[in-house]
């Protein structure tokens, strides 16, 4: 990893009438990092990436690529895929990536992209034919078709099933060990913590938390939550430095010691045959940080 | 100007237009059938443009009907007799427009009645009363046209129905079709790639051009053989003023794809401007009896010179430099509609 940024911006904001859907945004991507953009819908991620991509101007600031603004080489050394794009009707696999590899001056072999993205079986049909995992491998495909320096993803894994999603992650870690540069948008906490070096978290148009997701769950969560079934409410003990939420039949309990506490709660007579444990993800950073879930 | 991008744009959009068997099918369909149909209503020398009723004539059998009219009267060509029992039978056709004149059969003098509502009641009435009056007291003496070759409704027609159908497939195919990548990120996606905007645009220009002349020769082949076409001046000549057409329509046509992310608003924009241009070009019919402004109007729509130069040398056997006028005017819409186009055009919005 490069600690040389690759991408700055400097008080970029983006403004929609009275609506400031980027507000005086600052950040610096690292060169070789997979750096996530996480937040709830409506956060100003996809904004402030298309601003990066060029694809919309900021109302105000700045965007380096490599140090200097970005001229027109930039969109040859980028990768895009984006959240939604529909590709030309009546075109098979193979011919669309033909089709994009001709529009870039350095290009990967057809062939080495479709088995890196797994497009073998579906090379002779037609884009609208394939189904919603291949149709995201595709578009990796194009994203990756110019050997880009700086590859962009915006929500890859949004309607995948669980198979399908990891999928396109294998593929996406196998980019980032190439050392490609990756900015990621998403708004899966899985997805980030399995792919991103750095993430920030984004909020009302601002950037509201930043780090690595271990840091940022060190940072903003405090110990592990346990969950009993709810009968067990009147032998838990109490003032132990447990927080305890009643949500339906469980009792959540919010511990910062679990080996202290596990003791403790054996020691009441509690039979921790039905206890769950839960780790604090980058869910609970957000839900600390803002009081809200990430997907509403 | 990148020409291997331009190329894999014209391929790309060309693939969609000929594997799209529907779209394409009708694309060759739809002016065949609509020069066929004319061909069988007007191809004939037994066309009437007028409907007169007779009464009383026994049943209404067209057997019959020759036997209940003047002498006079049978020799009209543009005349079609439908015969009628009574008298109320008659007016009750002619009230509703079903008919354009009611005469009786009792004469001379001969009795007849007309719907002032009617259009055609006055001049089918002219008509009827130049063939009745004796011929030393008519003023007008008969004159024979005279021609080498006579031109059917059908050679006059067809340049127009070629026409037509280029408008359609320029407007639609160029301006419909890029609205709709725009709105469903096609562009977008395009766009953050080293693709320009001038590239893009003359690969739309470029593919749709050869698809326009390709969908013209194989109607023009296609309806030939059915209904032998004759072609006074050159086929050269005729395809460079088709093809100059093509081009001014197609960049009409970026004009309408310039902007927008609407299917519903692009599709009403196109009807605005291709229903006039159908009627007021002479697709159909001339417009040398209308007024003024309306003739001064079409000339401003490039459909006009297209068929102008086209039938003056297909019906005419006029050259290059007969047209140069409807050369120059598609010339210049092209310019025109080519650097409004891209001034205009956005890949997002």
């Amino acid at each position: 990893m490069n600690s040389s940024p690759i991408l700055e911006t400097i008080h970029v904001t983006k403004r929609y009438g009275s609506l400031i859907a980027v507000n005086d945004l600052s950040l610096q991507i690292p060169s070789g990092t997979c750096f996530g953009l996480l937040g709830p819908n409506g956060a100003g991620k996809t904004t402030l990436v298309e601003i990066i991509e060029d694809i919309i101007p900021p109302s105000s600031g700045q965007v380096l690529f490599q140090g200097r603004e970005r001229a027109a080489e930039f969109r040859e050394k980028i990768g895009i895929m984006f959240q939604q794009t529909a590709l030309t009707a009546f075109m098979s696999v193979y011919e669309t990536l033909a089709t994009f590899q001709a529009l870039y001056p350095r290009t990967m072999e057809i062939e080495v992209l479709i088995q890196m993205c797994h497009l073998d079986e579906i090379r002779k049909q037609y884009n609208d034919k394939i189904s919603g995992g291949q149709r995201q491998r595709l578009l990796l495909a194009l994203a990756l078709i110019n050997q880009p320096d700086l590859l962009f993803l915006d929500e890859p894994s949004t309607g995948l099933d669980p198979q399908a999603r990891r999928n396109l992650w294998d593929i996406v870690s196998h980019v980032k060990k190439e050392g490609k540069t990756i900015i990621l948008t998403t708004h899966y906490m899985e997805e980030a913590q399995e792919l991103c070096d750095i993430v920030a978290i984004m909020d009302h148009g601002r950037i509201i938390a930043q780090g690595s997701p271990r840091q940022l769950i060190d940072r903003y969560t405090e110990g592990v939550h346990l969950n009993l079934p709810a009968d067990c409410e009147d032998k838990v003990p109490r003032g132990a430095g447990f927080e305890i939420k009643k949500i339906n039949d469980r009792l959540m309990i919010q511990v910062k010691d679990i080996n202290s506490a596990v003791q403790q709660l054996l020691a009441a007579g509690i039979n921790l045959s039905q206890m769950g444990l839960q780790t604090p993800t980058l869910e609970t950073v957000f839900l600390n940080l803002t009081g809200r879930k990430l997907r509403e | 100007m990148n020409f291997r991008r331009l190329w894999a744009m014209i391929k790309a959009r060309n693939y969609e237009f000929f594997r799209d068997r529907a779209a394409f099918g009708w694309n060759f369909l739809f002016p065949f059938l609509i020069i066929a149909g004319f061909a069988i209503i007007f191809g004939g020398n037994d066309h009437k443009d007028f409907k007169v009723g007779v009464f009383p004539c026994g049943k209404p059998e067209q057997s019959k009907t020759d036997a209940c009219l003047p002498r006079q009267l049978a020799a009209i060509q543009q005349i079609q007799f439908v015969p009628f029992e009574n008298q109320e039978d008659g007016l009750n056709k002619l009230k509703h427009h079903k008919i354009d004149l009611l005469l009786e059969n009792q004469g001379p003098p001969f009795a007849y009645w007309i719907n002032d509502t009617s259009p055609k009641g006055n001049e089918v009435e002219k008509l009827l009363i130049g063939a009745l009056t004796p011929e030393p007291d008519r003023s007008m003496i008969r004159q024979t046209v005279i021609a080498a070759r006579q031109i059917r409704y059908i050679d006059w027609l067809f340049p127009g129905i070629i026409g037509m159908n280029m408008m359609f497939s320029a407007l639609y195919g160029v301006g419909y079709v890029v609205v709709r990548y725009r709105k469903n990120g096609v562009l977008k996606r395009l766009k953050a790639t080293p693709l320009t905007a001038f590239e893009y645009l003359s690969a739309q220009m470029l593919s749709r051009l050869f698809v326009l002349i390709f969908s013209m020769v194989i109607l023009w082949i296609g309806c030939d053989l059915i209904f032998h076409f004759t072609v006074e001046g050159s086929f050269v000549d005729l395809i460079i003023i088709f093809l100059m057409g093509s081009l001014s329509l197609i960049a009409m046509g970026l004009v309408v794809a310039s902007r927008g992310t609407s299917e519903e608003f692009a599709n009403g924009l196109l009807n605005f401007i291709t229903w006039p241009m159908m009627f007021l070009s002479e697709v159909w019919f001339s417009i040398e009896g209308a007024p003024h402004w309306v003739k001064l109007f079409a000339q401003a729509l490039p459909l006009t010179h297209l068929l102008s130069g086209a039938r003056k040398i297909m019906n005419d056997g006029a050259t290059l430099a007969d047209v140069s006028l409807e050369l120059g005017a598609l010339a210049g819409f092209t310019l025109l509609f080519l650097s409004i186009g891209a001034l205009l055009f956005s890949w997002n919005k």
